[in-house]
């Protein structure tokens, strides 16, 4: 859509799915994506390697994990503890996700460089307090089925008929719901004003 | 009084204007690129016809697939080879310089970044890789990115960003024998945590700090992102003059030299500069640090027990138990004496001449224990023609190390260098994940090049102080 002399992405005002709850604190992006799943030049197919390491021995043979649970095969939003995402800055890691299924996540706190990749895909981060989210993940491992809904713009969650407060940075609740989310046009909007800055920084030539 | 941070000033000097969502529009000075997550962000652009308006301010080159024993095009690996003809197409359509392995500059962006000048300090500078950090040694502004701001940024200069606070880390007081910046690091993270610094960025200063050479503020930036701080910096001094000065930018243009430097100065916080807070730390209390677990906060001195998980905050308690259980570590215990198969010098983190040399002071005339294989990878091509020519590469192959080509090798596994099944690695790498050394069973214990000397002479975790 181009408003103004930039083309917006879509507005995304609210994510509603089922959940799945991966436990821990410190999850690092080696974690969600093993590095040899890097050694490509796109980053399509990685859905299915998401947690691979984590979900398979060595052998191939499966280990227990939300991710191989076939009651949460069709989940959406995804429910972790701490510093989730820590680690390397791989875009992979929110791709992976993505292209398992995920649509949000929702954690205690989130490692800076993931949450910005997650923005960038249009794949809200919200935060609620270690208390809320323990409360949640309990419902989600015991109702695979049952709906969660988040609302970007009036920040909340609805989950077994609750309504609860989250937080969602502001500059990611407005770039979601106004569609500036996908930033590469809207910084391509300015090139005069960026060659005007750039002339009076010092050290360009 | 101006109370300005290098931060606020470096911030002000690139902002571009405030966007509809709140961040800032900044111009970015320096843009470093390497084959893992540039390819994509390449592609994007050719699908919606963009192209790169300043190719001169984007630097690549090839460090996390490169093999690092034979180098021979095209590379064995299928995969590897593929991202390096990728690169070297995109690089050259874009035409963008880049440090290839025949230029005798490639090594790993964050080495070959600052050895080549291209890092200065008052830069904005972003890569697609959480290691950019480093580059804040030298007083600029360096964060990781990922793919879509590296798209972002090949198609305006500039990125998207919020701004973030400012932590005053104040380092006092002497480093002991055999400590280093290392050390320093690890126990920073080890008090504020993993998490500590999101949402902040850290200024490193102090007596210690101001008598840290480059190198060793390289690796304290480097480590910022540990501690979950995107970015963390050093306010630029002599020291940091020095080493630009015999830089290529510099070396032959002494004008540019002396006209920056009059930017460089202008850049520094200020002496009453307002910090978000203050974190204080002596280093009269710490000694050689190693990891016990698989995060790069689960750390002691080389002298301390292993915690009780018990012992820990509650909401370490869990993870402690799982990576004792991976390490194979019992509370209580000392990692002194802890048996390794790997001994691994190189990353990003330690890989310059300065660790080499320290790491050859230990291994000279010494003999890597029989049951250890040991490898040290030199960070740039150019690290690896001065330790030549000093004879460090005789000294480490005399002693039975492995003397490799520059890469970023073990620390991320992504070539053929790897741990097989549950082997123990001491490494100067910067991060113990689990899996991270391309053994989802490997174990890998962080510490400083000269330990990882110790730990290879001796088979096990060893206090180099004792040697």
């Amino acid at each position: 859509m181009m408003v103004g002399n930039f083309s917006k992405a879509i507005s995304i005002e609210s994510v509603s799915g089922t959940g799945i709850s991966i436990r821990g604190s410190d999850i690092d992006t080696d974690q969600i994506i093993p590095a040899r799943y890097l050694k490509a030049i796109t980053f399509e197919g990685l859905g299915e390697f998401a947690f691979r390491d984590v979900r398979f021995q060595s052998d191939g043979e499966e280990i227990p994990h939300p991710f191989n649970d076939e009651l949460y095969r069709d989940a959406s939003i995804l429910v972790v503890n701490s510093n989730f995402g820590c680690g390397s800055s791989r875009e992979h890691a929110p791709q992976a996700l993505m292209r398992w299924g995920i649509k949000a996540v929702i954690g205690e706190s989130f490692a800076e460089i993931f949450s910005g990749n997650c923005l960038a895909l249009g794949v809200p981060v919200i935060e609620m307090n270690q208390e809320k989210i323990e409360k949640l993940q309990e419902w989600v491992d015991s109702t695979p089925s049952g709906e969660i809904v988040i609302n970007i713009v009036n920040q909340t969650m609805g989950y077994n008929g609750e309504i609860i407060e989250v937080k969602i940075p502001d500059s990611h609740s407005k770039a979601l719901v106004e569609g500036i989310w996908d930033t590469t046009s809207l910084l391509k909007s300015n090139p005069d004003e960026v060659r005007r800055i750039s002339k009076s920084i010092p050290y360009i030539k | 009084m101006s109370e300005r941070t290098l931060y606020d000033k470096v911030w002000d000097h690139h902002k571009v204007r405030e966007l509809p969502n709140g961040q800032d529009q900044l111009f970015v000075g320096l843009h470093l690129i390497h084959e893992v997550t540039s390819p994509q962000a390449f592609s994007m652009m050719r699908e919606k016809g963009m192209d790169v308006p300043y190719p001169e301010l984007t630097h690549a080159t090839v460090d996390h697939i490169i093999p690092t024993l034979d180098q021979s095009r095209p590379f064995k690996d299928d995969a590897a080879e593929k991202m390096m003809a990728e690169l070297e197409s995109n690089v050259a359509s874009a035409n963008i310089k880049f440090s290839g392995p025949e230029s005798g500059n490639q090594g790993i962006v964050h080495v070959v970044g600052p050895e080549q000048g291209l890092t200065q300090p008052g830069m904005t500078i972003v890569c697609g890789d959480s290691h950019t950090s480093t580059h804040g040694a030298f007083g600029s502004l360096a964060f990781g990115i990922g793919t879509t701001q590296i798209r972002d940024v090949l198609a305006t200069q500039t990125i998207a960003l919020g701004r973030q606070r400012v932590r005053r880390i104040e380092v006092k007081n002497e480093l002991g024998e055999h400590v280093t910046a290392k050390d320093i690091i690890l126990t920073i993270i080890r008090y504020l945590g993993t998490d500590g610094g999101v949402g902040h960025v850290y200024e490193y200063g102090g007596e210690t700090i101001s008598k840290l050479n480059m190198e060793g503020r390289m690796s304290i930036c480097n480590m910022s992102v540990e501690g979950g701080a995107r970015a963390g910096y050093i306010n630029p001094d002599e020291t940091t003059y020095t080493w630009l000065k015999h830089t290529d930018a510099f070396k032959d243009n002494l004008e540019d030299f002396e006209r920056l430097k009059l930017y460089w100065e202008s850049i520094k916080s200020d002496e009453n500069a307002k910090y978000d807070d203050v974190f204080e730390i002596d280093c009269d209390e710490i000694e050689p640090m190693i990891t016990w677990g698989t995060t790069p906060g689960q750390s002691i001195g080389i002298s301390e027990r292993i915690p009780d998980p018990e012992s820990l905050p509650q909401g370490k308690q869990e993870n402690a138990i799982r990576a004792q259980k991976h390490m194979r570590v019992t509370p209580g215990d000392k990692m002194e004496g802890y048996e390794i198969d790997v001994a691994f010098i190189g990353s990003c983190t330690n890989s310059r001449i300065t660790d080499l040399r320290e790491a050859a002071k230990i291994i000279e005339g010494e003999t890597v224990s029989q049951n250890v294989r040991a490898m040290v990878v030199p960070g740039s091509q150019r690290v690896k023609i001065v330790a030549e020519t000093e004879g460090l590469d005789k000294i480490f192959v005399a002693a039975g190390f492995e003397w490799r080509s520059a890469g970023c090798s073990m620390c991320l596994a992504m070539n053929e260098d790897q741990l097989v099944g549950g082997e123990a690695c001491a490494s100067s790498s910067n991060r113990n994940f689990i899996g991270r050394q391309g053994s989802k069973d490997g174990r890998t214990i962080l510490m400083s090049p000269a330990m990882v000397a110790a730990a290879a002479i001796e088979g096990k975790i060893a206090d180099v102080r004792k040697l």
